[in-house]
């Protein structure tokens, strides 16, 4: 049962029912792609104003409709596929990275009342006296879901690579992979904290965990606090290089690659790549705020009540990281294929798996009954010898190093050494 | 540690862009409906543009037709033929006038040499580049098109963007490049008026005397001795 937590099939599942889904599927799709037009057409203006630029003004007002222009302009260009393409597999890509692009966004809740003073249940909204959740779909297995999906993306890109039948693209597509994989790792681990947390996949289960006042009933119950602001930073790290995002847009990295797995790409298979790329983003977005600040459910502070209150602070929340993003694009410059494997798999991974354990260890602890105190001294302790050992770790790959580079100018003194005698022998012969 | 704040210094600098003021200007082509602005940025002294031919006082062409600017144009953009002037109702003073002046817009790098070729100041440039065609028979501008109006002033065609004052900003490389061949002005004013302008005067950089810096002078004169 892929929907199950949703009420609205609790009851006998008839004609009005399907009406309501299939609502709520038409309004997911309209609204994503709506969201994407002003997501590029907000990146553009962002990154100007960051850039001392005016920015796109001409289509609409404030250009708002710069990506409309875009979009149709695409659309009557010639649709161009290689010759050496694998003229399937190269038609495919678009659609494999676009569908799971689509997909995630359905299981993100994006509204409802989790402030209710009634006994209904939280975040429950009403269609035509119908109660259902403020999102398409609900598995039980929500956040696999979403990995799941992040990982096919992964196909899109790299069969285009590989599908167009060119040197760069594919260069870019095994970047690509290798990338999307390695991050995935530290993705997953930072998931598997959340996860521990709230002690549930489903993601309106999550959101419910994190409705409601947290510590000292002022700050809100959001597993940003309550995982520790660390599986959070690694999720928006490895989440933006999921993204291939700048600073990580290796896979598309202009100046070395032409344009990555889409060079070969024109008209509206190139559209529909921009589409997945920027879609991408807002579900990524949403995600983040759905795993890690509560999705829909505000602080408790705040007073009014009915289910818009739900859809404003969403909205809200996916602003701010939409905004981020733009950020990130416009101040850090891009990675070195190196430093992004070692910020992958030597800092990422290790950090996010060490907070998983101390985490893990807080749970089982609370389990067994044991005090705060007890607790604590448990996560210090355990995080002073983490640091020791990586202290340790990192004084041997020190020495390791400095050994190395004494040893080779000892040889190459050698040789010089050896080489000038050798000279002077022939000289004097 | 450092490293750290470096980053968020980056941040900081990119946030506080957001609130500076716009480098770039509210361009439009022209195109503006009424109420919208449509500024061009201030052009730098000497900037190259589009051509046009000039006239002298009296109305007549400078142009002779020598075709030394053809021979002269690194990209052979320019197609010049020359013919007898008719001694009843000349075109230019002296015997010969350009009969076929032709500019092609699809070639020509604005690099000037056709101006510092030219030993009348036919030919001098505008700093208008706001022209653009849909076709590539509009790109080859004909004598016709070059040629200033009857007002001394370049013909502003439809595809171009021409704005109030901006004709007054022509021919200012011809006088740095005055017939004696010597760019430095000595008091002495080597190059012919202009229909609609006269005279003009020696501009900014062509004599320590006139409004220049003695560095620029200095410098350019001692390069070109």
């Amino acid at each position: 049962m892929i929907i199950a937590n949703d009420p609205l099939f609790a009851d006998p599942f008839g004609l009005p029912e399907v009406g309501v889904v299939l609502l709520k599927v038409v309004v997911a799709f309209v609204f994503l792609l709506v969201a994407v037009m002003f997501n590029i057409w907000f990146l553009r203006k962002v990154i100007s104003d960051m850039q001392n630029r005016i920015g796109p003004n001409l289509a609409g007002p404030w250009g708002i409709l710069v990506t409309l222009a875009d979009g149709v302009k695409l659309f009557f260009k010639e649709d161009l596929i290689p010759e050496k393409s694998h003229r399937f597999v190269f038609k495919l890509a678009p659609y494999l990275s676009l569908i799971p692009a689509f997909l995630v966004f359905a299981i993100v809740p994006v509204g409802g009342d989790f402030n209710r003073t009634d006994d209904r249940p939280d975040g429950f909204i009403s269609i035509f006296g119908h109660d259902t959740l403020l999102q398409v779909a609900d598995p039980p297995v929500g956040v696999l879901f979403f990995l799941a999906m992040s990982s096919l993306a992964i196909y899109g890109v790299m069969l285009a690579g590989w599908g167009s039948g060119s040197k760069y693209p594919l260069l870019g597509s095994v970047r690509a992979s290798a990338q999307m994989v390695s991050y995935e790792a530290a993705l997953g681990l930072s998931v598997a904290s959340v996860v521990l947390v709230s002690g549930t996949l489903s993601m309106h289960e999550m959101v419910l965990t994190q409705a409601g006042p947290g510590f000292n009933s002022f700050l809100p119950n959001w597993n940003i606090i309550v995982t520790g602001f660390v599986p959070f930073f690694i999720f928006m790290v490895a989440g933006t290089a999921e993204l291939n995002h700048p600073p990580f847009d290796l896979v598309e990295a202009e100046q070395e690659l032409v344009g990555g797995f889409h060079t070969e790409y024109s008209s509206i298979r190139f559209a529909l790549f921009y589409l997945a790329e920027f879609m991408n983003q807002i579900t990524m977005g949403a995600i983040i705020v759905t795993l890690f600040l509560g999705g829909p459910a505000g602080p408790a502070l705040f007073v009014p009540k009915g289910w818009w209150v739900g859809v404003f602070w969403f909205f809200f929340k996916l602003m701010l990281f939409l905004f981020a993003f733009v950020w990130l694009r416009a101040t850090l410059p891009r990675l070195r294929y190196d430093q992004l494997m070692d910020l992958g798999w030597k800092l990422l991974i290790p950090v996010s798996l060490a907070w998983f354990l101390v985490l893990a260890g807080i749970q089982i602890g609370r389990d067994r009954g044991w005090s705060s105190i007890e607790v604590g001294t448990f996560a210090v302790g355990f995080g002073v010898v983490c640091m020791l050992c990586g202290a340790v770790l990192m004084m041997a790959l020190r020495s390791a190093r400095l050994q190395r580079l004494t040893d080779l100018e000892e040889e190459r003194a050698e040789r010089s050494e050896s080489e000038r005698t050798s000279n002077e022998g022939t000289y004097r012969g | 540690m450092a490293e750290f704040t470096d980053y968020i210094k980056g941040f900081a600098v990119t946030f506080k862009k957001l609130f500076e003021e716009r480098v770039t200007g509210d361009y439009r082509g022209g195109m503006a409906k009424p109420g919208q602005p449509d500024e061009k940025r201030p052009k730098v002294e000497r900037l190259h543009g589009r051509h046009v031919l000039n006239r002298y006082e009296d109305g007549m062409e400078k142009c002779i037709g020598c075709e030394l600017c053809a021979g002269v144009c690194p990209a052979k953009c320019i197609h010049v033929r020359g013919a007898d002037n008719d001694p009843d109702n000349p075109t230019s003073p002296g015997e010969r006038f350009g009969y076929v002046y032709e500019i092609n817009y699809l070639r020509c790098i604005h690099c000037d040499l056709c101006v510092e070729a030219c030993p009348t100041q036919a030919i001098t440039e505008t700093k208008l580049f706001e022209f653009s065609f849909t076709n590539r028979d509009d790109a080859i501008y004909t004598r016709d098109e070059l040629l200033v109006g009857d007002d001394g002033k370049p013909q502003q065609l439809p595809w171009e963007d021409w704005r109030e004052g901006e004709d007054e900003l022509t021919s200012g490389w011809m006088r740095a490049t005055s017939p004696s061949g010597d760019h430095r002005y000595e008091g002495v004013v080597q190059w012919s008026g202009e229909l609609g302008y006269g005279v003009r005067a020696p501009e900014l950089g062509q004599s320590a005397d006139v409004g220049d810096t003695g560095a620029d002078a200095g410098t350019s004169g001692g390069g070109d001795g």
